[in-house]
């Protein structure tokens, strides 16, 4: 490959043409695990580093340092970041401590343990029918899309139930989430494109769109309560009281972004990585107790976040032999450090019974993925249900359409063959 | 079946606690009780939990994991 | 033939023809016989331990056992592989003759071995009245025995519990106690709960703690007589503050007391505070010299730590016993240069009363305290400990995501205060006395204690009046 420079490589690995495959550029980046990659910006490829940031109480995930640094940047004529239009509705990824604690506090409340600890769980049941649905519909199939036609459906029906979105408004927001995906999440050189600017547009347009919609839905709860998350989130009377309209908003949009895109980014990722690695499939079949496992390797390999562009240095902060400079921003590469062969021995195969897989493929820190826990329980049941009742599938294409995000990423569509559909 | 969880690695990301209810329970917002020796019938849903752990904190017997030897 | 060639000969036998026995089959007994094995030591091994159970876990008895949710006997230790060990459970060891390298049992037999490793902890420090201690609901709590008995005493929904000392362990209980609904009185001589590990800074927030889960606390109280009825159970307990109260379970939660009576006449530095032992786990004899067949770990191991100046650490904590069992079944079966040294993070945890309290580090060497994030008053805070200009302890209520960075500043003897956070700080960020008890004070044994620098040192400063 030769000699690449830190900005070259970085550039690179946000091409979209790497989307498949961006690892070797990132190996590449790693060389100097903390780096420079112009513009002010710091990159993280480093295991021990990105763990050490990612408990660092001097990294700030609120955007609004980031906004005052692009704000003092105007004038410079470069582009103000992207990720500021997902950031107009305030949530917990985009807050630091008091705020950001008091937020996740009052959104599992209602969701999980302590004060919920039965709602994840009682969710088991109806996803196990839904996928079973699913694959009785392929019956007399020999072709069939696993995003589309299988990973999708899931976690959409189980997000919207839990949070209380209206299913029936689903084909709506899958669309504004699509643009904005498209248009605000490309952190590449390909967004710089006329063809990145109008999706970026629409991406913007769509944003605003969904906002309004949530507002609407938000609400509507505050007139009229239900028993859904979102509603016992705004008219809570609990020890942290409700959560601010403003602030369901933007929580409420990004659990529905989340619960929609990256679970189902983990599924087709985990029948990809499966059908990749010849005998994997009947191992899994042959030893269900492998999945839970399988699947942390999954995520290790093809991390559904590879980073959330929303961290900020409050502080100089001297790191993996350099010193990040009071206010750079700073991309964990979540991704990246998850193939540092520091900490993974053979970081590029794939191994289900990798032991000490203590990976970032959730994120690390306080910013741990909320909804992990329900997203697992998905994963599972999907991949329980795929290896146990498609007979022989094979993939089509590899590598497989990508989405076009470098934030969210997945494949936009995974088409598989098989011989038939198992009872 | 056994498990045993370090809690000095725990830091409370109770990923774990959702995927095996009865096994494992918050007393308050971090602190993990859990039930150190569970009817066979939980091995699956416990291996859920061992799984998600970030900082693979859940050691379950390695007869557990249907292994012969190391965990 | 080189002394390196034979070293590496002298390893290879003794791990296929090796005879390695380990007294105490307790955590730190279990995971050196699993690493044993992981590193290839194929020779013969013998567990022995004085409780007739397999090796089980701790920490869950004074908490969800107690709260009747776990049974007593359900807390047996997983395991990491097949031991294919020799195990003589039940059976206590009543000597070690280091000339003939045998272990003598309570049965007569001598057990002989080439290595010994040597692991039988902790027991709780009776009740110092004798009488008193043999009343029917009078409990400490150290076993899966003790804590079956005192689980059955709390399910029957006595009137009141005391619990005398308010450390770690006693405050658990306490919590439990006001889970179940029972009225519980905590009677501690010092000032505050958790006041030796902590501090008094840390422990004023423990006491507001208790006393806002209804905890009747009483500080700088300690207990004088225990009174029982004509079945000999107890019924009363007067305390130094001149109050008597009704009581139907009293517990007493005094710290520990090192099992070294079996090595009485080894002439090993034994004492007060433990077996003395090198960084690599090789115990001292009585003269503070290096042995080199006898090695020690778990609870009452105490070894010199560079991060404290060289000062011997006696550990009560979960992970020294795991990892200072790795490092010893590694260095027993190794020679120089292959030794590695048990230089642990000290760590703990507790749970009590809805907080999740971790640490690293030995909060008791600093002098100095300071708040670094987060607000004491709805207790999810970090809090950092100095000496000197340098961080060498730190805690967590609810807040443990953020201790690693502190662990990791501690390791570097980073300088104390620690920079701020670039977001919550608390209300109060400024060091302060840490305000630990005078050595003089009579107190719970902190569960960590610096105990001087010579092997040999009985010199039980922190343990106060207390027998």
């Amino acid at each position: 490959m030769g000699e690449m420079t830190p900005e070259v490589a970085w550039a690179e690995a946000m091409k979209f043409e790497n989307r498949p495959n961006p690892y070797r550029y990132f190996d590449e980046l790693r060389k100097t695990p903390v780096v420079h990659v112009g513009d002010g910006l710091y990159v993280v490829t480093g295991y021990r580093e990105l763990m050490a940031l990612a408990h660092d109480p001097r990294i700030s995930s609120d955007l609004r340092h980031k906004k005052a640094r692009a704000a003092a940047k105007a004038g410079s004529g470069s582009e103000s970041d992207p990720i500021e239009a997902y950031g107009q509705a305030t949530s917990m990824i985009t807050s630091d401590p008091p705020d950001h604690d008091k937020m996740r506090r009052q959104a599992m409340r209602h969701f999980g343990p302590p004060h919920t600890p039965d709602l994840i769980p009682s969710m088991e049941q109806g996803i196990s029918q839904l996928c079973n649905e699913l694959l009785d519909k392929a019956k007399g199939k020999t072709r069939i899309d696993v995003v589309d036609d299988y990973a999708y459906p899931v976690p959409v029906m189980v997000i919207c139930k839990v949070l209380g979105v209206p299913i029936e408004d689903e084909p709506q927001f899958h669309a504004w989430i699509h643009d904005f995906m498209a248009g605000i999440t490309d952190m590449g050189p390909d967004a710089a494109t006329e063809a990145g600017k109008a999706r970026r547009a629409k991406g913007e347009a769509s944003s605003a769109a969904f906002i309004q919609y949530m507002t609407g839905l938000i609400q509507g709860y505050l007139k009229t309560p239900n028993d859904t998350m979102l509603s016992k989130m705004v008219n809570e009377k609990g020890p942290d009281g409700p959560m601010s309209p403003a602030e369901a908003v933007g929580n409420a949009t990004l659990l529905l972004i989340a619960g929609h895109d990256s679970t189902v980014n983990t599924i087709a990722h985990c029948v990809l990585t499966a059908l990749r690695n010849p005998g994997t499939v009947e191992l899994l079949h042959r030893r269900p107790d492998l999945v839970p496992s399988a699947i942390e390797e999954v995520l290790r390999l093809e991390s559904a976040v590879q980073f959330f562009p929303s961290r900020s240095a409050l502080a100089d902060i001297e790191i993996g032999g350099t010193v990040i400079p009071k206010g750079s921003p700073v991309h964990l590469m979540y991704g990246a450090a998850n193939r540092d062969p520091k900490k993974f021995p053979n970081p590029n195969t794939f191994d289900p019974e990798r032991r000490d897989n203590e990976h970032f493929g959730w994120g690390s820190g306080i910013h741990t993925c909320f909804g992990g826990p329900l997203a697992r329980l998905e994963v599972n049941v999907a991949l329980d249900t795929f290896v146990r009742r498609v007979e022989n599938p094979r993939l089509v294409d590899d590598p497989p359409e990508y989405r076009r995000s470098n934030v969210f990423r997945g494949p936009r569509h995974l088409f598989i063959d098989f011989d038939g559909i198992r009872e | 079946m056994r498990l045993v969880v370090d809690l000095n690695r725990c830091q409370g990301y109770a990923q774990c606690v959702p995927l095996a209810p009865d096994v494992l329970r918050l007393n308050g917002e971090e602190a993990l009780f859990y039930d150190p020796n569970p009817d066979d019938a939980q091995r699956l849903r416990v291996l859920r939990a061992a799984a998600s752990c970030p900082v693979q904190a859940i050691m379950v017997d390695f007869k557990d994991k249907g292994r012969r030897t190391a965990s | 033939m080189s002394t390196s060639t034979l070293a590496s000969d002298l390893v290879t036998s003794f791990k296929t023809t090796g005879r390695i026995v380990i007294v105490g089959a307790s955590l730190a007994g279990l995971r050196a016989a699993e690493a044993l094995r992981n590193e290839g030591f194929t020779g013969k091994l013998t567990l022995i331990g004085d409780e007739k159970q397999e090796p089980y876990d701790r920490p869950p008895l004074s908490k969800q056992v107690l709260k009747g949710w776990v049974p007593a006997d359900h807390t047996l230790l997983p395991r990491s592989r097949d031991i294919d060990a020799e195990w003589r459970l039940g059976v206590a060891a009543t000597g070690l003759d280091r000339k003939k390298k045998t272990v003598r049992l309570v049965t007569g037999e001598e057990v002989p071995f080439d290595r010994l490793l040597i692991a039988t902890g902790v027991r709780s420090r009776p009740w110092f009245n004798k009488a008193e201690a043999e009343l029917e609901g009078l409990f400490t709590i150290r076993t899966s025995d003790d804590a079956g008995r005192l689980q059955t005493a709390l399910a029957a929904k006595p009137r009141r519990v005391l619990i005398i000392g308010a450390g770690f362990i006693g405050s658990e209980m306490a919590s439990v106690c006001r889970e179940l609904g029972l009225d519980v009185t905590v009677a501690e001589r010092a000032d505050a709960p958790l006041v030796g590990a902590l501090g008094g800074v840390i422990g004023k927030v423990a006491a507001e703690m208790q006393r806002d889960h209804g905890v009747d606390l009483r500080t700088g109280v300690s207990v004088e007589k225990i009174e029982g009825d004509a079945a000999g159970h107890v019924r009363r307990a007067r305390l130094s503050d001149g109050t008597t109260l009704d009581v139907d379970v009293v517990v007493a939660s005094l710290g520990s007391i090192r099992n070294t009576e079996w090595l009485r006449d080894a002439g090993l530095a034994t004492g007060f505070w433990g077996v003395a032992c090198d960084a690599g786990c090789r115990a001292f004899d009585i003269h503070g010299v290096v042995t080199d067949n006898i090695f020690v770990a778990g609870d009452i191991a105490r070894a010199p730590h560079v991060l404290y100046e060289y000062q011997f650490l006696s550990l009560e904590h979960w992970d020294n016993a795991v990892s200072g069992a790795a490092v010893a079944a590694h260095n027993m079966v190794s020679l120089e240069p292959d030794r590695k040294p048990h230089l642990p993070l000290p760590s703990f945890w507790s749970g009590q009363f809805g907080v999740n309290i971790k640490g690293v580090g030995v909060q008791s060497f600093g002098d100095q305290v300071v708040i670094t994030q987060g607000s004491v008053k709805e207790r999810r805070f970090a809090a950092a400990y100095g000496k000197r200009g340098r961080i060498v302890g730190a805690i967590t209520f609810n807040h443990g995501k953020w201790l690693e960075y502190y662990g990791a500043l501690i390791e570097k003897s980073a300088p104390f205060p620690p920079p701020p956070p670039g977001y919550d700080e608390p209300v109060d960020a400024k060091p302060v006395p840490a305000e630990f008890p005078d050595p003089r004070t009579p107190t719970a044994l902190p569960t960590v204690v610096l105990t001087g620098y010579d092997p040999t040192d009985r010199a039980a400063s922190f343990a106060g009046a207390q027998a």
